[in-house]
């Protein structure tokens, strides 16, 4: 599948910015699964530097810094991106019991580092007993990895509720966990902390998703929204993304932008501003498939709200 | 005496004692020392104890405690006995922690370069990954010299066979050298010919070397910046790089040391928001612009350094700090991410760590640690509770040790399932007796008290290796558990005599000659955020001045016009005066008229002293106190007696402990002895505005400074004129001469009762008159063209010559009595034209600081 996909930024500002330094996580990587076409990012106004680099995790990442004074700010990342298929359930290899795997990562050999990188509890993703404990209703003794994930990808899916307004990038997970509603972020950190307290190594990925316009209606622009889930780790399997805000295992209709240890490391804009008071925010979103064609999996999608 | 205090001593069975020999005998080290303690008369100990104390409130040597950010201090606490050390012992001592030094060093290199260890197997990834001290965006970073640890200090202790054992390292941003320093700068006074006779080492060139070598490393980087930028100067020839102590702010624990090591050293003490980062290079704010920042001494943690790629709720750091150093255009000592090294997890491994690098032994052990991590240290450590302290693995989870042997077998159940459950998180370590040293009792006279000590040892890189500080920070534990050592929880600390001879003295690599074109006439390097604060400093000092003689003139009319048959209708004019500063209520608003007849002596009473002493509201307590607060932010800038008679006088006001105060803190104090409290106040501060006027150096700061004094007086006169000519006819004018302090001279030259025309011409015209308003216009213009010289700006200096202009051009005999509308249009219109320039200035000049930095993310 091809898709173009245009993730816009506003910032407005209550008085003049004089100094606006940020840090962008907007340009989607390449691997195995997607290739990047093409890829620009503008800004508005101008930036007086700006510097494109790879991170510890090799995501792409922008610094761009603006001394021009400024009442709002605008950035525009457009993207060609070619994903192709993945395993779905019934292709994956048969896994390996999930205690096994936690054995050998534990020792914490070179062999893993990979995985090793995401093994640990983090800001945003801590470890809790709750956690484990939720966890082990899915992660029953000797059960296969790749199933027991499932299966927690199902459960979060049907515990919780999708809801924009209940929580923003601040809240602890703990009061996700409590009140039961959040966004894909509450979702994807809270399947990252019931796996991480296992002892099994998951990461926190950044990107798009598709979502299916309503029968009979036009794809409207800029309802899209980006997106967070979850990639496990399996020796056998390699990486294996899962979705818990819309229970699918994902394939062809997620654009990865960037993965680390929880949204902290991958945040899509961070920065600071020197001065501008009260600041207002408006992102929106457009993915579109370049060429057009049905879609394989008919789930009610939920969207997240980045 | 000697021998009565020594056979008072405690002695220990289980433990190291640094002064005696097991068998009761005086280590011949401590010989000197004991003697001349033991034949000292008690008075003559009794005035060291007092000399101690005495210096460290006058030089205001305080440790802030963390959690109370209204500033409460508390004195440093430090023994009249140093801890003394022989020669030889140092040596060892010495090449042990240099080599520590060493090893950490590299074994941060690899963390934040090619990771090797972890590729050869030497130390499991867990280590890493569990650690939350390992910073992901420091991977990769610059680091001149192969060196990422500049400024490492080790707490050692002495174990009871009398090997010394390392207890914990200190790879961020130690702290405590400073106060090192000051212990010695205090004891050294206190003994100076047993100082001389013992040849104790001195600190002086550990701090020099220090110096020498931030400006090496900063010379590189100066150069690296000119290099890749077109636009940045390369350094003139004997022109030093810029070198900043980037501090937390004065509420950090240790801000006093971080002041006195900015003073000393002569680096500018500067706070994230006076720094900001352009096209990769670290800017500094200054007067007269951006200045390229070339070296950073960190006393700020690491994750705090930069909200840009680190915490972003950090308002401590610069942001792109972590991108300026990557290109190598600044050394940030010590090189972000360093606190890695502080987990007790890699404790473990550094005797095969040290065998790997340098093919030899660990030369000092530390002491016996299990990093639960590894499954068999986790079983061992189980198994042993009873002897073991179990703390945090990773510092920056802030738990307390807990000690095994403490536990009650249901509490130790529960630690083991903490254990079970996360055993990444904890580390166990032996629990050590450590050595015990005497302590001089300052309750008791003659008498010693043996208390655990444990040492905290200082070394520094320079492009030559590593040198150590000869003496160190003897931290002394606080009553009775002798298991803890912390300043925190309030131990007492001491001096550390390392004796030698003086064939030791280090030879500095770097160029030590000051040819004239070295010699620097002005601070290049004032930050808007220190002008700012001299501007203040300089209204400050002032307003207190005005407001303590107002008061002052405010009580004598109010006991007279409430206890004589006269009724003083001056009370009316400084009651006014007194509410335009907001030292007190304006009772009169809601009346008619402000009938002074209707008035609540009791009340006004109250009033009155709460205008003094309150802690809260605008008194003058609070005015001091912010007041005081200015000075301790400026505390590099001033001279040590400034700063000690600040100190001294602010003490009245601010003291956290009633001792110091001279009124109880819950009975009222009288009218007379609030009036003797307010005498006091004005004497001191004309000793204060002596050192402003003569102590300070005439560069742009005292300039500033200055503006400030002149702005306070001018607005003070407008308003204190326009009352003198509202009052009634018969009124007297003394309390006008009073409140500008020319009493004195009005009388010697009219030797009569005041009038207006001659007390006006004394305090508007008079340019002899240092109070007079003429002298604040004229010295306000002249101050500022000087700056504008600089920075090109004419605007207010238009506005000041033309107010100046407009009272010379006044007529005495017309204007200068009640009923002019011409003095009093002049009077509001300067009142006005002062509140702007003001504000025009800080836009001017201060606005750098006052810009408030906003984190965003999504």
């Amino acid at each position: 599948m091809r898709y173009q996909i245009t993730h816009q930024t506003k910032y407005s500002y209550e008085s003049i910015v004089t100094l606006s330094q940020q840090l962008l996580f907007m340009s989607p990587k390449n691997f195995r699964y997607q290739t990047c076409i093409s890829h620009n990012i503008r800004t508005e106004p101008n930036p007086n530097e700006s510097l494109a680099g790879a991170d510890y995790f090799n995501n792409i990442k922008n610094y761009i810094s603006i001394f021009a004074p400024h009442k709002t700010l605008e950035v525009s990342a457009e993207s060609i991106v070619d994903v192709l298929n993945r395993p779905t359930l019934d292709k994956l290899l048969p896994s390996p019991p999930w205690e096994e795997v936690k054995a050998k990562l534990s020792l914490g050999h070179w062999q893993e580092e990979d995985p090793i990188n995401y093994l640990y509890a983090s800001v945003k993703a801590p470890a809790d007993e709750v956690f484990s404990q939720y966890a082990e209703l899915c992660f029953t003794p000797n059960r296969p990895l790749i199933e027991a994930a499932f299966e927690l990808t199902q459960r979060i899916y049907r515990d919780f509720e999708f809801d924009a307004e209940s929580t923003d990038i601040s809240t602890p997970l703990i009061d996700f966990f409590t009140s039961r509603r959040g966004v894909c972020q509450d979702f994807s950190h809270l399947m990252i902390s019931c796996l991480r307290s296992l002892g099994l190594a998951c990461r926190y990925v950044s990107g798009y998703i598709l979502t299916t316009p309503a029968a009979g209606q036009p794809r409207l622009i800029g309802a899209d929204a980006s997106h967070a889930w979850v990639s496990v780790y399996c020796p056998v399997n390699g990486w294996v993304d899962f979705d818990p805000t819309n229970y699918c295992l994902v394939n062809d209709q997620h654009i990865t932008v960037a993965w680390g240890r929880d949204f902290n490391d991958v945040s899509p804009m961070r920065g600071t501003v020197l001065g501008g008071g009260k600041q207002t925010l408006d992102v929106s979103v457009t993915m579109t498939p370049v060429f057009d064609h049905e879609l394989s999996i008919q789930l009610p999608l939920n969207v997240g709200n980045g | 005496m000697s021998s009565t205090f020594l056979n008072r001593y405690p002695r220990a069975n289980n433990r190291h004692d640094e002064m005696l020999h097991p068998n009761g005998e005086v280590r011949p080290h401590w010989e000197d020392l004991i003697n001349t303690v033991g034949n000292a008369s008690e008075s003559a100990m009794r005035q060291r104890v007092e000399s101690v104390q005495r210096q460290i409130k006058e030089n205001g040597v305080t440790y802030n405690i963390y959690a109370d950010t209204q500033g409460a201090q508390r004195p440093w606490d430090l023994d009249v006995l140093p801890l003394v050390i022989p020669e030889d012992e140092w040596a060892g001592i010495e090449a042990a922690v240099i080599q520590r030094a060493e090893l950490l060093n590299a074994i941060l290199v690899d963390v934040y370069g090619a990771q090797s260890l972890f590729k050869e197997g030497q130390l499991p990834l867990s280590l890493l990954h569990a650690n939350a001290g390992f910073l992901r965006p420091c991977h990769g970073i610059a680091l001149p010299g192969n060196i990422a640890l500049h400024h490492y200090a080790v707490d050692i202790a002495r174990a009871p066979n009398g090997q010394w054992w390392v207890i914990a390292d200190r790879t961020q941003a130690p702290s405590g050298a400073g106060y090192a320093l000051e212990n010695r700068t205090i004891i050294s006074n206190i003994y100076p010919e047993l100082f001389y006779d013992l040849k104790v080492r001195r600190l002086s060139e550990y701090f020099s070397s220090l110096r020498d070598s931030l400006n090496h490393w900063g010379r590189l980087c100066a150069a690296k910046q000119s290099a890749s930028n077109p636009q940045i100067k390369p350094l003139r020839d004997g022109e030093n790089p810029l070198a900043v102590i980037l501090t937390p702010g004065p509420y950090n624990e240790t801000y006093h040391e971080q002041s006195y090591l900015a003073g000393y050293l002569g680096f500018p003490l500067v706070q994230g928001s006076d720094l900001t980062v352009r096209n990769n290079i670290v800017m500094l704010k200054t007067l007269s612009g951006l200045k390229p920042v070339h070296a950073i001494m960190r006393r700020v943690d690491d994750d705090f350094c930069d909200p840009l790629e680190l915490n972003s709720d950090s308002l401590l750091g610069v942001s792109g700090l972590i991108k300026s150093a990557r290109a190598g255009n600044v050394l940030i000592t010590n090189s972000l991410g360093s606190n890695i090294l502080e987990s007790g997890s890699l404790l473990g491994f550094l005797p095969k760590l040290c065998q790997h690098f340098f093919n030899a032994p660990l030369k000092m052990p530390s002491v016996a640690s299990w990093w639960c991590g590894e499954a068999s240290a986790l079983e061992y450590v189980i198994a042993n509770l009873n002897h073991l302290v179990i703390k945090p693995a990773f510092p920056q989870r802030r738990e307390r040790p807990i000690f095994g042997e403490d536990l009650s077998d249901s509490d130790k159940d529960k630690l083991i399932q903490k254990l079970r459950a996360n055993p990444n998180h904890y580390l166990a370590q032996e629990l050590v007796k450590i050595s015990q040293a005497p302590v001089w009792d300052q309750a008791e006279s003659n008498k010693l008290t043996a208390n655990a000590i444990g040492l905290r040892v200082y070394v520094c890189a320079t492009p030559n290796g590593y040198v150590v500080m000869p003496g160190g920070l003897t931290r002394v534990a606080a009553g009775e558990d002798n298991r803890v050592i912390t300043i925190q929880q309030g131990g007492t600390s001491k001096d550390t005599w390392v004796l030698g001879d003086q064939t030791h003295i280090h030879q500095s690599l770097i160029r030590k000659t000051v040819s004239s074109k070295d010699l620097v006439h002005e601070n290049a390097y004032l930050s808007s955020r220190t002008v700012e604060n001299l501007y203040w400093f300089g209204r400050y000092s002032v307003r207190i001045n005005l407001a303590s003689r107002l008061l002052r003139a405010s009580l004598l009319y109010f006991l007279e016009y409430s206890s004589s048959e006269y009724q003083a209708t001056e009370w009316t004019a400084v009651h006014g005066l007194c509410v335009w500063y907001g030292l007190m209520a304006d009772t009169a608003k809601d009346k008619e008229s402000s009938a002074p007849l209707s008035i609540d002596h009791n009340e006004i009473e109250k009033q009155l002293i709460s205008a003094v002493l309150s802690k809260d509201g605008n008194s003058l307590a609070k005015n001091i106190q912010q007041f005081y607060q200015l000075c301790f932010n400026l505390r590099e800038r001033l001279s040590l007696d400034n700063w000690r008679a600040i100190n001294q006088f602010c003490q009245i006001y601010i003291a956290p402990n009633p001792q110091a105060s001279s009124i109880a803190p819950n009975t009222q104090a009288s009218l007379s002895e609030v009036l003797s409290i307010l005498n006091e106040t004005c004497t001191s501060l004309v000793t204060l505005s002596g050192y402003s006027l003569d102590g300070m150096t005439r560069d742009h700061g005292w300039r500033f400074l200055s503006m400030g004094r002149r702005i306070e007086r001018i607005q003070f006169l407008c308003t204190l004129i326009q009352s003198g000519l509202n009052m009634p006819v018969e009124s007297n004018l003394d309390w006008l001469l009073e409140l500008t302090d020319s009493i004195v001279t009005y009388r010697s030259r009219y030797s009569a009762h005041p009038e207006l025309l001659p007390v006006l011409d004394l305090i508007l015209l008079d340019e002899n008159n240092p109070n007079a308003m003429i002298f604040q216009l004229k010295g306000f213009i002249k101050y500022l063209t000087n700056i504008n010289d600089h920075y090109g700006n004419t605007h207010e200096e238009q506005i000041m010559t033309a107010r100046l202009d407009a009272l010379l051009a006044l007529n005495p005999d017309q204007d200068f009595q009640r009923g002019s509308t011409q003095l009093m249009e002049w009077l509001q219109v300067t009142y006005q034209a002062s509140i702007e320039i003001s504000e025009s200035m800080s836009h001017k000049f201060f606005s750098y600081s006052s810009i408030q930095q906003e984190s965003n993310r999504y």
